[in-house]
């Protein structure tokens, strides 16, 4: 009676323990033996992460460390840099007429040098010319 | 046809491999299958001494692949049986002694005139392991419940993976009453761990180191509880389903003890 | 029984430098004891007090770290110490319970080809002088991995069960060691029970083949499975009759002259000249 109390209350049987233990280090015995597999990661990792941000790909460094029932792993990952986030997109111009590209846009061009204004081209209707008329 | 080419492996020592080649091929020769058993150990031969035929040691695997004799020269037959046979390892050579591809030539030799060859694979992992691997097309892993028998088994594994070898598993030395405590894993532990098919479950018996010293396969004796294990092994070998032994007399409470701390 | 090695004229030291023991442990047959008897002997000289390196040399099927409990502590084993991708400080793991103790774990995916005996050599050298004694676990067989275990060590401790083939292969053992390691010998797990019904070799037929100088008997104990799955040595504690075993041998180790309470000494006479008559002989 009190062995199956001890058992039930006594908390994880040395078997438990043995199991736990050994997943564990299999895993980590695993990863030993496929050092490939490992390249492998990192280079899916690094192409994943580089459609983000741009990426020192020589020091990427990739770990696999173990803290207490958990295996992790660990990636290093240095950014160099990181693009400008795109503008939010342009309202829809419901009140422009329909033929006329925004005037402010022209100007700004023309002008000052700046970047050239986003816009978003709205398709032209089709003008005929006499050649193309048929 | 010839016969089936099987290597007996686990990676740790002492779990059991020459006692299992030893028993496993006389409980097939029991069923009057031909049998040659291979003991690839050179340096340390065993298979001799626990089969009781170290005394008629004639020639050895080392002296058959340096051609100074016959295969069958070197063959020791074992008189309890039909037909068993066993090729002796060299006990004062090393391992370097002979190459796979030998090895490979005497394993296929003697597959030609018996059912089965049994192949005692050394310990380890080195180049005792790898010749011993190179005379077989199947492999019987040998572990026991115990921590470190089973991350060398998955190591070998692993190897006989790399080479395509078709394998099972048997669970050597397994104490119930310990895996009732909760003090040792189970088959299903290990068989999960391993994940490799199960070929048969052989407990603890204190039998066996008594037939080791007077050199009499446990086979040899109806009444042992391990002659009984050994021929359903052989059984399953040859292709039978055969029901694991169950040695599992959990009480009920004790099953649910079991899945409660498993949940 | 402390071996001193002569201080080689290179170091400038002027005070000999007193350099720890290096021994290893051995047995030709594989699951005799040998990991187990590293671990547990290296934690009882360390309970002394002495400061100990266990040196596991069984490349590709390391165990001493599982049996230790360390086995996620290893960032860096002998291997890349030996070819110098890590220092010998990086690599070496302190154990979690006998603050004095070390370990430098084996390789687990590489293969015994790869270790270079001279460095090996070199290495077990600079662990003498650190510690009062190296460990070092040697593998199963007498193959390379063995050849490049012994290298360094200048003694031997051979481990042997009661059982034939285990004898036989230290017989070959102790034979190719030759004189210069002196081995001593542990017999392991040895059953009382079944040395009185005549069903296993007692400790005087195990010695009468080997005639070595007998350092201890552990008997065969479900803890010491027990104690490996939890990853915590029995020499760990202060009771128990495996426990006291391995403290009684790190006493003789450490060169103390201390009396055998060893199981087979409880053997009546008509036990012993039973085992005469019953015509057991390996």
């Amino acid at each position: 009676m009190i062995e199956w109390m001890k058992r039930f209350f006594g908390g994880p049987t040395s078997s438990t323990t043995a199991k736990e233990r050994l997943r564990l280090v299999l895993m980590t015995d695993h990863l030993a033996l496929a050092p490939e597999i490992i390249a492998d990661m990192k280079r899916d990792l690094i192409e994943v992460i580089s459609r983000y941000v741009e990426v020192d790909r020589e020091n990427v460094e990739v770990n696999f460390e173990q803290e207490d029932r958990v295996l992790a792993m660990l990636a290093n990952i240095p950014i160099t840099s990181v693009n400008r986030p795109a503008p939010p997109p342009e309202p829809p111009a419901y009140a422009a007429a329909p033929n006329v590209a925004s005037p402010g846009a022209q100007a700004a061009t023309a002008s000052n040098g700046g970047p050239p204004p986003r816009r978003r081209r709205r398709k032209k209707p089709a003008t005929q010319s006499p050649a193309t008329a048929h | 046809m010839a016969g089936r080419r099987i290597v007996v492996t686990s990676g740790k020592g002492g779990v059991g491999k020459t006692t299992t080649t030893a028993n496993l091929g006389a409980a097939l020769a029991k069923r009057g299958l031909r049998v040659v058993l291979v003991d690839a150990d050179i340096g340390l031969r065993n298979l001799d001494l626990v089969l009781g035929l170290e005394k008629r040691i004639v020639f050895d695997l080392v002296e058959v692949a340096e051609g100074r004799c016959q295969l069958r020269q070197a063959l020791i037959k074992d008189k309890r049986f039909e037909s068993l046979a066993i090729l002796p390892a060299a006990q004062t050579r090393d391992k370097d002694a002979m190459t796979e591809s030998q090895f490979e030539a005497i394993v296929a030799q003697a597959a030609e005139q018996a059912d089965y060859v049994l192949i005692d694979c050394p310990a380890g992992i080195e180049g005792g392991f790898r010749n011993a691997v190179a005379g077989a097309t199947e492999a019987i892993v040998v572990t026991t419940p115990e921590v470190s028998a089973i991350r060398d088994a998955d190591r070998v594994v692993g190897k006989l993976n790399d080479r395509r070898l078709p394998m099972r598993l048997i669970v050597n030395r397994l104490r119930p009453e310990m895996v009732r405590t909760g003090d040792m894993l189970s088959v299903e532990d290990v068989c999960e761990i391993l994940a490799i098919e199960l070929l048969g479950i052989v407990p603890d018996d204190a039998e066996v180191i008594d037939t080791t010293n007077r050199g009499e396969p446990i086979v040899l004796d109806p009444t042992a509880r391990l002659a009984a294990i050994y021929e359903k092994i052989a059984r399953r070998l040859e292709g039978e389903m055969v029901p694991f032994t169950s040695f599992d007399a959990q009480g009920f409470l004790g099953r649910i003890i079991g899945a409660l701390k498993a949940g | 029984m402390a071996m001193h090695q002569p201080v080689p004229d290179e170091v400038a030291a002027p005070a000999a430098v007193k350099l720890g023991r290096a021994i290893v442990i051995t047995s030709g047959k594989g699951g005799v004891g040998k990991t187990t008897t590293t671990a547990n002997l290296g934690t009882a000289l360390a309970q002394r007090g002495a400061r100990v390196a266990l040196v596991d040399a069984d490349v590709g099927l390391r165990n001493l770290d599982i049996v230790l409990g360390l086995e996620s502590r290893v960032k860096f084993h002998l291997l890349d110490v030996l070819e110098e991708k890590a220092a010998l400080d990086e690599a070496l793991v302190r154990d979690k319970h006998s603050e004095s103790l070390v370990l430098l774990a084996a390789a687990q995916a590489r293969e015994k080809e790869e270790v270079d005996t001279d460095r090996m050599r070199a290495l077990i050298a600079a662990l003498r002088e650190r510690c009062d004694y190296v460990l070092i676990d040697c593998p199963a067989g007498i193959e390379l991995g063995f050849k490049n275990a012994i290298a360094g060590a200048d003694e031997a401790i051979v481990v042997c069960t009661p059982e034939v083939s285990a004898v036989r292969d230290v017989d070959r053992v102790v034979g190719l060691l030759g004189n210069r390691f002196k081995p001593q010998l542990i017999i392991n797990r040895l059953r009382p029970q079944l040395v009185k019904k005549g069903k296993m070799l007692s400790v005087e037929d195990v010695n009468a083949i080997l005639r070595l100088p007998l350092l201890g008997v552990i008997a065969d104990e479900p803890e010491i499975i027990i104690t490996t799955n939890k990853g915590e040595p029995l020499a760990l504690r202060r009771d128990g009759e495996t426990a006291n075993a391995y403290h009684t041998i790190a006493a003789r180790v450490a060169g103390e002259d201390v009396p055998a309470p060893a199981p087979e000494l409880r053997e009546s006479l008509m036990d012993k000249l039973g085992s005469f008559f019953g015509g057991r002989r390996a």
